[in-house]
C-alpha cells in the first residue's frame, strides 16, 4: 500500500475537508491506485535536472506602484455568506 | 438560410452588409437554444434579457458605423469566466450563488467590440474531468449521439458549437480541456500557448497549466476569435509582452516545405482504429498539399499523465484553498466554530473528482512527500519540454491524434478515475510543454462520432497551426457536417 487510512484522514485535514467514512475509504483506494500508477516516474533519472514551475520563461513582472480603481465595499461583500459593518463575519475564533 | 448555421466570418458580413440585424441573430439563438438545450444541457446560465440589451447596442455600433471584428456576433463562454452582474458558477455547488463583480480580461475585451454574449457553458466542476460528467448542474450531452459524453471540460463549450447553440464559444484548456470536447464534438479547438491570452478572471485550477481559446465551426473562425482575446494584460503578470500576429493575414498561405512531425509515441496500442485510419488519411493529405512528412520522436510521452496528475493536482489544492465560505461561496449553517465551517463548508460544496484532486495535490506537497511527488514531477516537466524543443528543431508543426477513441458512453469511465485520466494523453504532454495546439475535425467512426486532429505549434506559432489547419479544412469536408438535430 501506498498510502493507508489514517495517512488519508490526515491530508484531509490538512486540505480542510471534512471526509465521510465511505469516502475515507473510497479514497484510499483510489490515491493508492493513482499514487502506484504515478510512481513509474521514478524509472527516471531527473539526477541534474532544473524543475520547471512555468513552461514559459519570464522574469519578474514589475509595474509602477499606483493607485488604481478597486472594489467598493458593497462589491467586495456582495457574495459574502455573512457579513457586517463593512467586514465578513465568520463563528467566532478567540474565546 | 438558417442563421444559427452561419460561422462568425458570415455573420460579419450579412451584419455589414445590413442583410441581419444583431438583434435578429440574438433572436434566432435565443429560440435555437429553447429548442435544443432541454437535450444537450450546454448551458448553465442562459442570457435572454442582457443579449438582447448587448445586440440592441451593437446594432447601434452597426448603424453608426463603429464596426470591430465581433459586433453584433453571438459567443458564449464556459462558465469558468467572471462575467460582471452574471452568475458563474465554475459548475461548483460551492459558487452556485456566485455573482461575479468584475469581469474576466477576456470577457472585457469580446464585450469592447460589443460581441453578444448568450450565456455560460456547462463544464466538469474547477474544469476538472474529461467528459463534463463532473458539473454539478447535470452532464452535458453529445449533439451527435446523446448518449455519449461531449469531453470535457470545456464540453458545454464544444457541444454548445456544434449543436448551433452560439456561433463561437470561449473554453479554458489545461490538460486538453479545449481539444478534447472539440474533437468529440467535430469543432475547431485552439488552446494557445501559455502566455498568449491573459488569465484574469478566469477561475483558476492549475495555473502553470490553465490558458483560454476559441471554439469555433471552423478555422477562419479560430483565426477571428483569438485575435480578439490574444494579448497582453498587465492584470497577469504570466501573460507575455511579445506584439499578436495578424492571424487572418496568412491564413491562406500555402504549405509548400513545411515540415509535418509524427511523433511515434503518439502512434501506439491503445489507439482506436477508425481514429488511426482518419489521422493517416490526413497525413496522406498533406502530403498532396505539399507538405514534408517527418517521423520524430516525443521519448517520454508515456510519463505525461503521471507528471500531470501530481503538478495539477498541487497547484489545485493550493488554488482551491480560497472556498473557504467567508468571503464567497457556498458556507454551512451546522459549524461550531472557524476551522469546523471551513470544513464542513467544503465538503458540502465540492464534488467528488474534485475533492478527489484537492486530496492528492495536497499529499504531494505535504512535509516528507514534496519531493518524492510534486519535485520529482517538475523535473519530468522539464524533460517532456525538452522533448518538444528537441523536436521542434527539426519539424514546424507536429501532427496526432487529439483522443486515443472517439467519444466514450456517458458512465463508460466514472468508476475509474485513472481511466479517465488515461484519456488524455495526446493533449497533457502539450500543457507541460507550454505551447500551442489545435483541434479540428479529420473524419468519423464507424459509428458516426467526429474524430479529431492535433495540429502542435511552437511556442507562441498559434499563425502557423492556423494555416496548417485552415489548407487541411480547404482541402477536406469534414468541417461542414453538422448532427442531424
Amino acid at each position: 500500500m501506498k498510502i493507508t487510512r489514517a495517512e488519508v484522514e490526515h491530508v484531509g485535514r490538512l486540505a480542510r475537508l471534512a471526509l465521510s467514512e465511505d469516502e475515507l475509504n473510497a479514497l484510499t483506494g483510489e490515491m493508492d491506485a493513482i499514487l502506484n500508477y504515478v510512481e513509474q516516474l521514478n524509472e527516471l533519472n531527473t539526477d541534474g535536472i532544473v524543475p520547471t514551475a512555468h513552461a514559459v520563461p519570464v522574469e519578474n513582472a514589475f509595474r509602477p506602484d499606483e493607485v488604481k480603481p478597486g472594489f467598493t465595499p458593497e462589491q467586495a461583500l456582495s457574495n459574502a455568506p455573512d457579513a457586517a459593518q463593512s467586514a465578513f463575519r465568520v463563528p467566532r475564533v478567540i474565546e | 438560410m438558417t442563421i444559427y448555421d452561419l460561422t462568425l466570418a458570415e455573420l460579419r458580413t450579412k451584419l455589414d452588409n445590413r442583410e441581419l440585424s444583431a438583434v435578429e441573430v440574438a433572436e434566432a439563438y435565443r429560440a435555437r437554444i429553447a429548442a435544443t438545450d432541454q437535450d444537450v444541457n450546454a448551458y448553465i446560465t442562459v442570457c435572454d434579457e442582457s443579449a438582447m440589451a448587448e445586440a440592441k447596442l451593437a446594432d447601434q455600433a452597426l448603424a453608426a458605423g463603429e464596426i470591430a471584428p465581433l459586433t453584433g456576433l453571438p459567443i458564449a463562454a464556459k462558465d469558468i469566466f467572471n462575467t460582471a452582474g452574471l452568475k458563474t458558477t465554475c459548475a461548483s455547488r460551492i459558487l452556485e450563488n456566485y455573482i461575479a463583480p468584475y469581469d474576466a480580461t477576456v470577457i472585457a475585451r469580446i464585450k469592447e467590440q460589443k460581441a453578444v454574449i448568450t450565456g455560460k457553458l456547462n463544464m466538469d466542476e474547477f474544469a476538472m474531468g474529461s467528459s463534463n460528467e463532473n458539473s454539478a448542474f447535470g452532464a452535458t450531452r453529445n449533439p451527435w449521439n446523446l448518449n455519449h459524453v461531449p469531453g470535457g471540460s470545456s464540453g458545454g463549450s464544444a457541444a454548445c458549437v456544434a449543436s448551433r447553440q452560439a456561433a463561437a464559444a470561449l473554453g479554458t484548456d489545461t490538460g486538453g480541456s479545449i481539444r478534447q470536447p472539440a474533437s468529440h464534438c467535430g469543432v475547431v479547438g485552439l488552446k494557445p500557448t501559455y502566455g498568449r491570452v491573459s488569465r484574469y478572471g478566469v477561475i483558476a485550477y492549475a495555473s502553470s497549466l490553465d490558458q483560454v481559446g476559441p471554439i469555433t465551426r471552423d478555422v477562419r473562425d479560430s483565426a477571428l476569435l483569438l485575435q480578439a482575446i490574444a494579448g497582453h494584460d498587465p492584470a497577469d503578470s504570466t501573460s507575455i509582452d511579445t506584439p499578436v500576429p495578424d492571424y487572418q493575414a496568412t491564413l491562406t498561405q500555402e504549405l509548400t516545405g513545411l515540415k509535418v512531425g509524427l511523433p511515434a509515441e503518439y502512434f501506439i496500442d491503445g489507439l482506436d482504429e477508425d481514429v488511426r485510419r482518419a489521422v493517416e488519411q490526413a497525413v496522406a493529405t498533406y502530403k498532396e498539399l505539399g507538405a514534408e512528412i517527418v517521423e520524430v520522436s516525443l521519448p517520454h510521452t508515456s510519463y505525461a499523465v503521471a507528471c500531470y496528475y501530481l503538478i495539477a493536482t498541487a497547484e489545485a489544492s493550493s488554488n482551491l484553498a480560497r472556498y473557504d465560505g467567508v468571503r464567497y461561496g457556498v458556507r454551512t449553517d451546522q459549524a461550531e466554530n472557524l476551522i469546523d465551517m471551513y470544513m464542513q463548508s467544503r465538503a458540502a460544496g465540492f464534488g467528488a473528482e474534485v475533492k478527489r484532486r484537492i486530496m492528492l495535490g495536497t499529499y504531494a506537497l505535504s512535509s516528507g512527500y514534496y519531493d518524492a511527488y510534486y519535485l520529482k514531477a517538475q523535473k519530468v516537466r522539464t524533460m517532456i519540454r525538452q522533448d518538444f524543443l528537441d523536436a521542434f528543431a527539426k519539424v514546424d508543426v507536429l501532427l496526432t491524434p487529439v483522443a486515443p477513441t472517439p467519444a466514450f458512453t456517458i458512465g463508460e469511465k466514472t468508476n475509474d478515475p485513472l481511466q479517465m485520466y488515461l484519456s488524455d494523453i495526446y493533449t497533457i504532454p502539450v500543457n507541460l510543454a507550454g505551447t500551442c495546439a489545435m483541434s479540428l475535425p479529420c473524419g468519423f467512426s464507424a459509428a458516426g462520432l467526429p474524430i479529431g486532429l492535433q495540429l502542435i505549434g511552437k511556442p507562441f506559432e498559434e499563425a502557423t497551426i492556423l494555416r496548417t489547419a485552415h489548407a487541411f479544412e480547404q482541402a477536406t469536408e469534414w468541417h461542414k457536417r453538422k448532427p442531424e438535430f
